[in-house]
């Protein structure tokens, strides 16, 4: 396999360097490498999309749930005011 | 305004707050319980180090914090858990194992993904949900911390234990799983 089909063939690599790259700025090679992978292959373009997409799906739905609706039972939160009130007299 | 402890008022002041926080970060329903009692016990022994600086909420979230990253720790020692070995299993076929080029079946395709409109999310968020939930524990705590807290590398990788290269490694496959489920399951 030649250097140019070794860069050109690997969407493993590429796919982990559009991760990386979505985090962090990716060195010089690494940037060639993802570049010239990037110009031949349709699927890691789509993946790139996809992934950017799906990284600002999953802030947002870390955003708006659960907290909102998400409550302790009131005989729950008396328990565990019963235990602090418990360990504060122990002391 | 004051910053004074009142651990009479703390289960009525700040569970619920507390045990949403937890849950947004752990599902399971009796280990987020415990963990909000937890915290409060192990407050009432650390009263003498509250300087005031921070609000009660404040500094009882921090408490608990720790105790969630000692969970995602606890979940996530030892890398080849079955778990993770169940998850690498379902993207063994992604690639060509000669040259690392995408098969065909898996392969990124277009799908509803593609004009995803995040006003008319609900469905799509239900389906994110499910496919999130099948990655492994150490995984979903690497994204958790990342997306949810936005922590920088440096800390998430100090606080689960993790080289960075394990960590780049993570962020690559949980997406590939994540991505691959989605195109699965997009309706």
């Amino acid at each position: 396999m030649g250097v140019l089909s070794k860069i050109t063939r690997n969407c493993n690599h590429a796919t982990f360097l559009i991760e990386k790259k979505l985090i962090k700025p990716l060195s010089l090679r690494e940037r060639i490498f993802l570049k010239i992978h990037l110009i031949g292959c349709d699927a890691c373009r789509l993946y790139q999309e996809q992934t950017i997409r799906i990284s600002q799906m999953i802030k947002n739905l870390f955003k708006e749930s659960p907290a909102g609706n998400v409550t302790l039972d009131e005989v729950v939160k008396k328990e565990m005011q019963d235990r602090i009130e418990e360990k504060l007299n122990q002391n | 305004m004051s910053n004074e402890l009142d651990p009479h008022h703390w289960a009525q002041a700040h569970a619920d707050y507390l045990y949403a926080y937890t849950r947004a970060r752990i599902s399971d329903e009796e280990l987020a319980r415990d963990l909000v009692q937890d915290t409060f016990l192990a407050a009432l022994e650390k009263v003498r180090s509250f300087e005031g600086r921070s609000t009660e909420r404040t500094w009882l979230t921090s408490i608990l914090r720790n105790k969630i990253i000692d969970q995602y720790r606890k979940k996530s020692s030892g890398l080849l858990d079955a778990d993770v070995k169940r998850a690498e299993d379902e993207q063994a076929d992604f690639f060509n194992a000669d040259d690392g080029h995408w098969n065909n079946e898996p392969a990124p395709k277009h799908f509803g993904i593609d004009n995803y409109d995040p006003l008319h999310s609900k469905e799509f968020d239900h389906i994110l949900m499910k496919c999130l939930k099948k990655l492994p524990a150490l995984w979903m705590s690497v994204f958790t911390m990342k997306h949810l807290d936005e922590e920088q590398t440096d800390t998430i990788c100090t606080e689960l234990k993790l080289s960075a290269s394990n960590y780049w490694v993570i962020i690559h496959r949980a997406k590939l799983n994540l991505r691959a489920c989605l195109q699965k399951n997009w309706i």
